[in-house]
């Protein structure tokens, strides 16, 4: 009567055989598809973070330009200004540059040889405006031209434009090569499964031959995959994230890593990943193994 | 939850549990398999279908467990045109169908006992509730000390037997059974034929394929011989 005992224990075996050995392949492709994916929506957030304290520490300045007329040396015109700046409301503070730094900046455009003292360059006023209610650049120009300086204010607007340019193209690459990844990721996932259904050729037959619903095989398709992508999911998220991580603690919080500063709250960006991969193989499982099966008949 | 895609009642008005209406059948484009075949099979009856290797009588069956449609003709299942079943029926209508396949096609990763349990968990039917039936089953057919192997480790005759316990766990309406002697010896094709007459005795139609002249000639049960694709004899009732 021992067989009777051991039937007590008997629990019925999975509909499909275990592990093929096709499936350590797909769980490599597809952990690697949200390593990429992972690695993407990091840098994606890093930009963005980059680009908006570039834009914040360009509002709080400007830069004058300022041209010396004939009567006036090129000092005494950058100081007046200066002044005058300084006493705009919103202007925290205003500073001529000396005559060095601004050879300095245009020495690059006209060679080291030049002799820059016989040209009337002009003469930079750094403003760094009040973070509350900053001056705008029109209040600047009309306090210059009162005092009958000729100067121009450049308050880093188009660099500004250029840099939110730059961030939201980054933004779109970014997704788009987001999308790319998850159809990529479904592509696979769909191509392992009619692999796996063709491998499992049998016992599919056999299923539908014992009055299995269609839809009760490609569900059990659907959860093999959908678990075996969400375990390659944790696993790319998991080696992402420690990427990230490591940029990170080598980095600083802008050290090594100033154009892509990661911060410890973006990690989490990853954590949908193995639950985005799961539904993309759930899916595309489904559709494949609904698609072969209604080949069958 | 299974389902009876029979509208109320239509087994009073064809009583055949099988009926082929000049059904012909092909693979793709190949010239016909099957050509022009009408019989029909009485609830409770026992045929055989014999025929040189190659004539059709895998195909024949096939066209009754709904793995193959007719090109030209109408096959009746329980009084109901098949092909005016719609997809979502058909399992249900498989169901009361238990194959005896040529191959066996047992499930290699499971065992015996697995294999057996299979039609009735797709069925939704919870261990408990047959846990006995096939532990009983398996005992029935002679395989009470193997239903804890793997059919790779059972011995021709052990899978035949198993093939037909899977396909009768259910008690199915109609048993069809491809070739099931085609694999063991004369003492072993005896015991199987006994089974089968047994299950007939329960009110199961049967229907076997097979190449056992002697195996027919003992029964005495009535014979659809296939010819170049063509029914050219129907034994009558005995
Ligand atoms: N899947 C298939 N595709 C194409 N042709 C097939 C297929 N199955 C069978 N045939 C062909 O159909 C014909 C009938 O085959 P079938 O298997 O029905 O014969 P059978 O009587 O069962 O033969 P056997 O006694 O050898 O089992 C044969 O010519 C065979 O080659
Ligand atoms: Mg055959």
């Amino acid at each position: 009567m021992s067989d009777m005992l051991d039937l007590d224990r008997w629990k019925p075996a999975p509909f499909l055989p275990d592990a093929d050995a096709r499936d350590g392949s797909l769980v490599f492709v597809v952990a690697t598809l949200c390593f990429l994916a992972c690695l993407t929506a990091l840098a994606v957030l890093a930009s963005d973070r980059a680009a908006r304290g570039w834009t914040q520490q360009l509002t709080g300045e400007a830069t004058v330009i300022v041209r010396p007329k004939a009567n006036e040396t090129p000092d005494s015109a950058a100081a007046r200004a200066a002044e005058t700046l300084a006493g705009v409301p919103g202007v925290a503070e205003a500073r001529a540059l000396e005559k060095e730094k601004a050879e300095a900046l245009i020495a690059p455009w006209l060679g080291e040889e030049t002799d820059l003292s016989d040209l009337p360059i002009p003469r930079l006023v750094a403003v760094v405006l009040s973070p509350e209610n900053p001056a705008d650049t029109k209040t600047m120009n009309l306090a210059l031209r009162s005092q009958g300086l000729d100067a121009s204010v450049d308050d880093h607007s188009v660099w500004m434009k250029d840099i939110e340019r730059g961030a939201s193209l980054a933004r779109w690459i970014g997704m788009a090569v987001f999308a790319l990844i998850a159809t990529a990721a479904g592509a696979v996932v769909a191509f392992a499964t009619r692999a796996g259904l063709a491998a499992r050729h049998e016992v599919v037959e056999v299923l539908h031959l014992s009055g299995a619903e269609d839809a009760f095989i490609a569900r059990l398709f659907q959860a093999r995959f959908a678990r075996m992508a969400a375990i390659a999911g944790l696993f790319g998220a998991a080696g992402a994230a420690i990427m990230g991580a490591l940029l990170r603690l080598l980095g600083g919080g802008s050290g090594l890593t100033p154009v892509l500063p990661i911060a410890w709250t973006d990690l989490l960006a990853v954590t949908p990943a193995p639950l985005a991969a799961g539904l993309v193989a759930a899916v595309a499982a489904r559709l494949t193994a609904q698609s072969i099966i209604r080949g069958l008949q | 939850m299974s389902r009876n895609p029979l509208p109320e009642g239509a087994q009073d008005i064809d009583p055949a549990t099988v009926r082929f209406d000049d059904v012909s059948m092909r693979y793709g484009r190949a010239p016909e398999t099957l050509r022009d075949l009408s019989f029909s099979l009485e609830p409770g009856s026992f045929h055989f279908v014999t025929g040189a290797s190659g004539a059709g009588k895998s195909s024949l069956l096939k066209l009754i467990y709904l793995a193959a449609k007719p090109s030209k003709g109408l096959v009746h299942l329980f009084g109901q045109d098949v092909s005016a079943v719609p997809l979502r029926d058909q399992p249900f209508l498989r169901r009361r169908i238990g194959v005896v396949f040529q191959e066996f096609r047992l499930l290699e990763h499971m065992s015996a006992f697995d294999n057996v349990a299979l039609p009735l968990r797709i069925e939704g039917r919870k261990p408990d509730s047959y846990r006995q039936d096939v532990a009983e089953l398996l005992a029935w057919v002679g395989l009470r000390h193997r239903m804890h192997a793997m059919p790779a480790t059972l011995a021709g005759g052990e899978k035949q037997r198993l093939a037909i316990a899977r396909a009768v766990v259910n008690r199915p309406d109609i048993l069809l059974a491809d070739e099931p002697t085609g694999n063991v010896d004369h003492e072993m094709a005896l015991r199987i034929l006994r089974l089968f007459v047994e299950l007939n005795r329960l009110g199961t139609t049967i229907l076997i394929a097979t190449h056992d002249q002697d195996l027919v000639a003992r029964s005495g049960m009535p014979v659809l011989h296939l010819d170049g694709g063509q029914l050219t004899r129907l034994g009558s009732e005995p």
